[in-house]
């Protein structure tokens, strides 16, 4: 980023000015392109997940433990959780990571904004994936 | 320190409105996803504890939010289409006001039938003979 006043709007610069060439990092670029292609399978991956568990067969009203258990007795469907669950996380976080940047004005409140971000969605990932890997049918 | 706000390249209409519904529905289907990993965490806990939050679930005003959480994730997902669209196909910026007509009418085509199958048995339950 090039150097703005604090509280100040940052100044967008010219394609090709020389502030611009200083510090070359492709990483929005990276970001957005992420944000494309997850975007499209979280398509196909959430919507898919809405209409078995919210919309066929009765819905929200059949699923309980049992219901869960079945399904992950099947690694399809657990390769089918785990990459919805990184996915919607990576792609969620990269998203309001964009919002909190366009927001939060003051450097304090970003850093800290985005601090608690990245701390609940590594908390949340870890969580998901334990639970996916070490589900246990017998439990209690 | 008040600032004035930095000028936008949005003006309004379609453009700018389908982009201020995906970051709401966005932040929204995120916070719940959040909920969403913490509530399936209590199959490591006890199957009775499980199913007992689930059960929060089925009951009328969470059945409705659901209707709504299915409402912003088709959107987010039919808009997201939408920007690709506007993005990698040479027409799409010409193209960009009919395709969000475009997604409104699949989504509103999906949500018709959608609603009704999730939200059935509440209805059932809350006005139906018994």
């Amino acid at each position: 980023m090039s150097a703005t006043i604090p509280g100040s709007s940052p100044a967008l610069q010219p394609p090709r000015s020389p502030q611009r060439n200083q510090q070359r990092s492709n990483y929005e670029l990276y970001s957005w392109l992420f944000m494309r292609i997850s975007g499209l399978v979280l398509v196909f991956l959430v919507l898919g997940h809405l209409l078995i568990m919210n919309i066929l067969d009765g819905g929200v009203q059949r699923i309980n433990f049992a219901f869960v258990a079945g399904r992950w007795s099947s690694p399809f469907w657990q390769v089918w959780d785990l990459l919805q669950l990184w996915l919607a996380m990576l792609h969620g976080t990269n998203g309001l990571r964009v919002i909190i940047n366009d927001y939060a004005e003051r450097d304090a409140t970003r850093f800290w904004l985005k601090m608690l971000l990245y701390t609940a969605a590594v908390f949340t990932v870890l969580l998901g994936t334990l639970v996916i890997f070490t589900f246990d049918p017998n439990i209690g | 320190m008040p600032t004035a706000p930095a000028g936008t390249l949005y003006r309004g209409r379609e453009g700018m409105w389908s982009w201020v519904a995906h970051r709401i529905t966005g932040v929204l289907v995120f916070f719940f996803l959040f909920v969403h990993v913490l509530d399936t965490a209590l199959v490591r806990v006890s199957p009775s504890l499980y199913d007992a939050v689930i059960a929060t679930y089925k009951t009328p005003i969470v059945n409705l939010l659901e209707v709504g959480l299915v409402a912003a994730v088709l959107y987010h997902a039919l808009n997201g289409l939408r920007v690709i669209a506007v993005d990698f196909w040479s027409q799409g910026p010409r193209f960009q006001r009919q395709m969000l007509w475009a997604i409104m009418a699949v989504w509103l085509l999906v949500m018709i039938p959608g609603t009704y199958f999730m939200l059935q048995h509440t209805v059932a339950d809350l006005f139906g003979a018994q």
